[in-house]
This record gives structure tokens, C-alpha cells and sequence, in this order.
């Protein structure tokens, strides 16, 4: 073999990162999105602390998982269209790790600025700040697995006529084990319980996701330049 | 090669096609619209698995392991596969890594170095393609898979492309090319994919199934 895998992998992400700095405007959508999204909450509930308090686990979890999923449809459509999906199978690049390095591409550019907008947003909706560790640390392995999830939707809807459409049916229930975990762990926090085991589900659960989805979108790579 | 035989949808667009090549030989596809040219190339890519037949490359089926036949086959397909917002330099940069080449050296070969910090975006048609023929150079790859590598290019490219084509020839590489016009490759063979009869192609029926969802 004439290259190494983790230097390939590398200039995709490279490549994935300068194309969404270049693209600034689409990369800040789906953060904007989760930010004005969670801001409707309380003009659409009422300015009442304690309720917003009480929901703002939940709000900032569905904010995120909605948000996500915005730029899923470019994240292999583009690469379709124009051509370049060949040139990286033609990298001798197994598919699953071309899916696996973009999954990591989308991560980087989706959740991470939405895990840093997520602190910002809980203040907001009067999340103590006790609990904000359990909520960061969630949505860091919740937006790694909604990477995943929708990473493989994503590659399995590809080349399908509305596609965009079909994403959000297959992404959400199949991220809602994430959402729940994430969640409860949350509210045991706020209720002073003990949170660890929940997030160590959402742990396996990512783990579990790694090489799953990363193999079946891969499969779904290769069925779309048929 | 030998027997490939595929199926577009319900279509059968190659039936029971068949060649050898030697290193140092060169291979048109020629055939009418729809007849499977690209098809056939994206077969020997590698990219879409034969219904029937096999690809055999030196006496071994090629397409069991697709990632090594990879390294074997530069490909340039209809499209040029360029990022628009990234530099000629940065959109080559991931073939490089792929096989250790030099792209600056490619991109001087095409007569494009002056382009390289300038984006995709701005560039021509013919200058985006001469770019996707120096990702090809850049591959290293002994096969060489070019569906219509001459569209949009200007007659001192042709030139450039025919001694680009002798000297991978002379290095004992193949060059296998889908065209409509003629192309700088001294003693050719060429293959004429038939195309169907109007009458093979069958009228779509009331209860067609879909192959796409929704």
C-alpha cells in the first residue's frame, strides 16, 4: 500500500475543515439555528424561571439533535454530485473509513460549535450551573453519536430523490436512546441523583455506534456510485 | 477482462464484453450515447461491481479487493471532482497523500502551475479539466481510466495530452479512454460498444417498480 490510513484520513478532514472555513456562512447556520431555536422557548412558554429551569435539559437537547441535522444532507450529497465521491474511493481508502473521516468532518464542524454555543444557551433558559458539567459532557458524546447516526442516514439515503426529506425520518428514532440518556442524566443532576451511569450508557452507546455506523454507511458509499 | 456483463436498472447495458491488454497498450471505447462506455469504466474502476464476468488483472480477479486495485487505476470521470472553494493546489492535495506524488510537478506538466493558489471557482472548464488530468498524473497509477479526457480542452492541450499518453505508454502503463472525438493515441485498438436496437430497449410498464425511494 502506498499510503497510511491516518494521514489520509487526516487530508480529508483538512480538506472538510478549510471547504467549511471557506463556507463560513453554512457552517454557522446550524449553530444559529440551535441558538434562536432555544430562544423561542421562552417567549413560547412564559418567562417563568422555574419552568424554563425545568425544561431547559430537554430544550437544549432536542435544539442540538434538530440542528445537527441541518448540514447532513450536504455532507455526502456534495460529494456526489460534483465527482469527488469517486476520487475518494479511488484513494484505495476503505469506504468506512472515508464515512468514518467525514462523520468526524461534521463533528467538528456542526458539533463542536454547537457544544460550545450549548453552555450560553443552558445560562440563558437558567440552568444552575451545577449541573452544566453533566450537560456538556452528555452532549459531547450526544453530538458525537448524532454524528454517527446521521452520518450513516445519511450515506444510506444518498443518490435517493429527496433524500432530505427521508433524513430526519431515520436520524431521530434512531438517536431518541441518546436523547433519553442524555437527558436523565441531566435531571438527575438538577434532582441531585447520582448521574454517572446514565452517561455511561450514552458512552457505550457510542461506542457500539463507532463501528457500526461507520461500516454501514460505508456499504452505503459504495452502493451510491454504483 | 473478460465476459462483463452489467445491468443498468432493469437494462442490460454491457453483455458479454471481453479484451487483453498488454502494459504499453491503449484501448478506445467508442459506441453511441448510452451504449455503456462510462459504465464500462467505472467496472474497471473498480467502483461498480459486474453482474457477471470478472476483471482480471495479471491472471487475478482485480475487483476482490478494491482498495488495492485502487492503487492500480487512475480514473477521471465526467466530472472533474473539484472543490470550487478550495486552490488547484489544496484540491489536490488529498491525491497526493493518496500516492505520494508531487503535485506541483503534475500541475507543471499540464501547463497549469500558474493557476495553483487561484480557486477552483475561478477556472475555466478547459482549465478544470486539465486539472482533473493532473490528479490522474499525480495517482502514479500504471491503468489509466479516462471517460472523454479531451472535453473542453484546447488543440495545445491535445498536443500535451499525446506525449503524456507516450511517455505512461512507454513506461509500460495502459491507457483505456472513452471518446467521441479522436484522441493522440498512436496504434489504439478500439472497441465499439453496439449500443441497443431502439427495439431492445424496453417501454417502461404501468407497474415499473421505482428504484428510487418515495
Amino acid at each position: 500500500m502506498k499510503f497510511q490510513i491516518p494521514s489520509l484520513i487526516m487530508a480529508i478532514l483538512e480538506r472538510d475543515l478549510r471547504l467549511a472555513l471557506r463556507h463560513g456562512a453554512d457552517t454557522l447556520g446550524a449553530v444559529l439555528f440551535f441558538i434562536l431555536a432555544g430562544a423561542l422557548f421562552p417567549l413560547a412558554l412564559g418567562p417563568s424561571p422555574e419552568l424554563l429551569r425545568r425544561m431547559a435539559p430537554g430544550i437544549v437537547w432536542v435544539c442540538a439533535l434538530l440542528a445537527a441535522l441541518l448540514p447532513l444532507d450536504r455532507l455526502f450529497g456534495a460529494e456526489l454530485e460534483d465527482g469527488s465521491l469517486d476520487q475518494l474511493l479511488m484513494t484505495g481508502l476503505p469506504a468506512s473509513l472515508i464515512a468514518l473521516a467525514k462523520m468526524m468532518a461534521h463533528w467538528l464542524t456542526t458539533g463542536l460549535p454547537l457544544l460550545l454555543a450549548a453552555g450560553p444557551l443552558a445560562i440563558m433558559l437558567g440552568m444552575p450551573s451545577g449541573s452544566m458539567v453533566v450537560l456538556l459532557t452528555g452532549l459531547f458524546l450526544g453530538t458525537l453519536i448524532l454524528s454517527l447516526i446521521g452520518g450513516m442516514a445519511a450515506s444510506v439515503v444518498l443518490g435517493a430523490r429527496r433524500g432530505g426529506v427521508l433524513l430526519p425520518l431515520l436520524v431521530l428514532p434512531l438517536t431518541t436512546p441518546a436523547l433519553i440518556f442524555g437527558a436523565a442524566a441531566l435531571d438527575a443532576a438538577q434532582t441531585g441523583l447520582s448521574w454517572g451511569p446514565d452517561l455511561e450508557l450514552l458512552g457505550a452507546f457510542l461506542a457500539a455506534a463507532i463501528p457500526l455506523c461507520a461500516l454501514a454507511a460505508g456499504a452505503g458509499l459504495r452502493a451510491a456510485v454504483e | 477482462m473478460e465476459n462483463i456483463s452489467v445491468f443498468r436498472g432493469e437494462r442490460l447495458v454491457l453483455d458479454r464484453v471481453g479484451f487483453t491488454l498488454d502494459a504499453g497498450d491503449a484501448l478506445l471505447l467508442t459506441g453511441p450515447n448510452g451504449a455503456g462506455k462510462s459504465t464500462l469504466l467505472r467496472v474497471l474502476a473498480g467502483l461498480r461491481k459486474p453482474e457477471g464476468g470478472h476483471v482480471l488483472w495479471a491472471g487475478v480477479d482485480a475487483l476482490a479487493d478494491r482498495s488495492q486495485h485502487a492503487g492500480r487505476v487512475a480514473y477521471l470521470g465526467h466530472q472533474d471532482a473539484l472543490k470550487l472553494g478550495l486552490t488547484l493546489r489544496e484540491n489536490l492535495t488529498l491525491a497526493a497523500r493518496a500516492s505520494g506524488g508531487n503535485p506541483d510537478l503534475c500541475m507543471k506538466s499540464l501547463n497549469i502551475s500558474g493557476l495553483a493558489d487561484l480557486p477552483a471557482r475561478m477556472l475555466s472548464a478547459g482549465q478544470k479539466r486539465r486539472a482533473a488530468l493532473a490528479r490522474v498524473l499525480l495517482a502514479q497509477a500504471p491503468l489509466w481510466l479516462l471517460d472523454e479526457p479531451s472535453l473542453g480542452l484546447d488543440i495545445n492541450t491535445m498536443g500535451l495530452l499525446g506525449t503524456l499518453f507516450a511517455a505512461h505508454r512507454q513506461a509500460g502503463g495502459i491507457v483505456i479512454a472513452t471518446t467521441h472525438v479522436p484522441l493522440p493515441l498512436p496504434n489504439a485498438r478500439t472497441l465499439a460498444l453496439p449500443g441497443l436496437n431502439e427495439s431492445d430497449i424496453p417501454q417502461p410498464m404501468e407497474d415499473f417498480p421505482e428504484d428510487d425511494l418515495l
